[in-house]
């Protein structure tokens, strides 16, 4: 017997309708097992527009001896980051490199002379225009309402388009499983996994908590200084008002947010 | 349909071998999983039921706004309020993740990836 087009459109109809009630009546059903009465901001947490770095290089290179880089220790530690050796697999938040390879476009040679053996602390550069958070295919990389850009570790799925466009190499991906090569573990803070691409994240979970970034923190020079630029009176501002800053590759116009005092 | 009586007596048959293990458990219960629940707590961050059916919605909603919305305080229907965090916060109160988490999570044959990246406590104990 074969079915009728009449029938056969019914029958579509009616499976339509009850899929349709059924998701309905299933809503309904549910809606009082939205428990939560809502989501907030702890009130001690420190509150931005677009949160910012400057780094003074001279006393960053006067206390160099002496520290022994607190500030890359202190951040690695926290956000259980492997020490792995191999440069091509390595992970790193925040490191430190020469002048020529911090600022390739600046090619004065006295100014290479002025800086040759000095450290420049390198890291994320939470650009306001950043080209990596234009490439990722599933948002997990995004620039947040504090200017900080962040990762959603959660929705990575490893393809590392973000690191090709990222121009500062901010980015490292995890060829393999980091936990081994993580010596001392901070039970707090999560670990990454194999497959996913990580970075620094301006310690977005600390200022929720009220607390400055941690490498801010760990310098005992104070020569990292963090505050927010849109605030007009913050000491950020005052300070790059007053003296020299450079911002790496600043004519790719991503906008960095971490400054570099050269006076 | 030729053969019938056959037929339906095989069909029978299949029905019956493939709901053996429904006949043989028949009215025991004695499969169903048993987290160990915290002993110093006496409530959850909201009812048992609720968290029972609904935790990994929770979770999900959970790492959504302390991540991509940045609030970080969870404020339950009773008004208590909690700070948003796996390590921090669930798993302070149950403390392993073995006996509570995998004890449901075995029984249904459900592995979620959390473990990868998140610390359970009693991996972190034995990491030092
Ligand atoms: C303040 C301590 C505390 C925190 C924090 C907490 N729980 Fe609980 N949880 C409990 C207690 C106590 C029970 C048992 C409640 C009861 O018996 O009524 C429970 C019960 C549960 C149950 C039901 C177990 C069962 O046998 O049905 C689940 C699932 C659960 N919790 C998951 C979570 C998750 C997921 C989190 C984090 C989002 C969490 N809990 C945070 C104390 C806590
Ligand atoms: C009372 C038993 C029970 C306990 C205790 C429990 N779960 Fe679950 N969990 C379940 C069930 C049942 C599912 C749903 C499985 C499915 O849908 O296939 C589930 C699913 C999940 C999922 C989603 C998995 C997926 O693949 O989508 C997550 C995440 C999760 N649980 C986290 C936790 C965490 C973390 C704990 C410990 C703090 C916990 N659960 C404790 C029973 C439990
Ligand atoms: C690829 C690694 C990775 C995986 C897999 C992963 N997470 Fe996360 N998760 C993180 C990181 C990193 C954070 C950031 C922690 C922070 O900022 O405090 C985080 C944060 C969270 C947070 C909010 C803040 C906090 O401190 O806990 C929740 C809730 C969460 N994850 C739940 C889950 C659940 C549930 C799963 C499994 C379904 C999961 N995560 C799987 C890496 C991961």
């Amino acid at each position: 017997m074969a079915i009728k087009r009449r029938s056969f459109l019914k029958l579509t109809g009616l499976t339509l309708l009850g899929s349709t009630l059924s998701t309905i009546i299933g809503n309904l059903l549910t809606r009082g097992e939205v428990k939560a009465k809502g989501y907030t901001q702890s009130p001690e947490a420190l509150v931005g527009k677009r949160w910012v770095m400057v780094i003074d290089v001279k006393k960053c290179k006067e206390g160099r001896s002496t520290c022994g880089a607190k500030c890359i220790e202190a951040c690695h530690t926290l956000h259980n980051v492997p020490l792995i050796s191999d440069i091509k697999k390595e992970i790193k938040w925040i490191w430190e490199d020469t002048f020529e390879h911090a600022f390739p476009e600046q090619t004065e040679k006295y100014l290479e002379e002025l800086f040759h053996g000095t450290p420049f602390l390198l890291l994320c550069n939470h650009c306001d225009n950043p080209p990596c958070v234009r490439v990722c295919p599933t948002k997990a990389t995004f620039k947040n309402e504090e200017g900080i850009v962040m990762m959603d570790f959660h929705r990575c799925i490893g393809c590392r388009f973000c690191m090709a466009a990222c121009p500062f190499g901010a980015r490292s991906f995890n060829w393999f499983d980091p936990r081994p090569y993580i010596k001392k573990v901070n039970p707090e803070y999560p670990t990454r996994m194999k497959g996913v691409v990580e970075k620094c994240l301006f310690c977005y979970e600390r200022l929720a908590q009220g607390k400055l970034p941690v490498c801010v923190e760990a310098c005992p020079e104070k020569a990292l200084i963090f505050g927010d630029l849109a605030d007009e009176n913050s000491e950020v501002n005052k300070i790059l008002r007053e003296r020299v800053a450079l911002r790496r590759k600043a004519e790719l116009g991503t906008k960095p947010s971490v400054f570099y005092l050269m006076s | 349909m030729y053969n019938t009586g056959k037929v339906m007596f095989f069909i029978i048959v299949l029905i019956i071998f493939f709901t053996i293990p429904v006949w043989l458990n028949w009215g025991r219960l004695e499969a169903v999983p048993q987290p160990e629940l915290p002993k110093e707590e006496k409530k959850c961050i909201e009812s048992k039921e609720y968290m029972r059916a609904y935790h990994m919605k929770l979770l999900d909603d959970w790492r959504k706004k302390a991540i991509r919305e940045n609030q970080r305080i969870y404020e339950a229907s009773d008004n208590e309020k909690y700070t948003i965090s796996l390590q921090r916060t669930c798993m302070k109160c149950h403390n392993n993740k073995e006996k509570f988490c995998d004890r449901c999570h075995n029984f249904v044959i459900t592995h979620p990836d959390c473990w990868g990246c998140h610390i359970a406590p009693e991996v972190a104990q034995k990491w030092q």
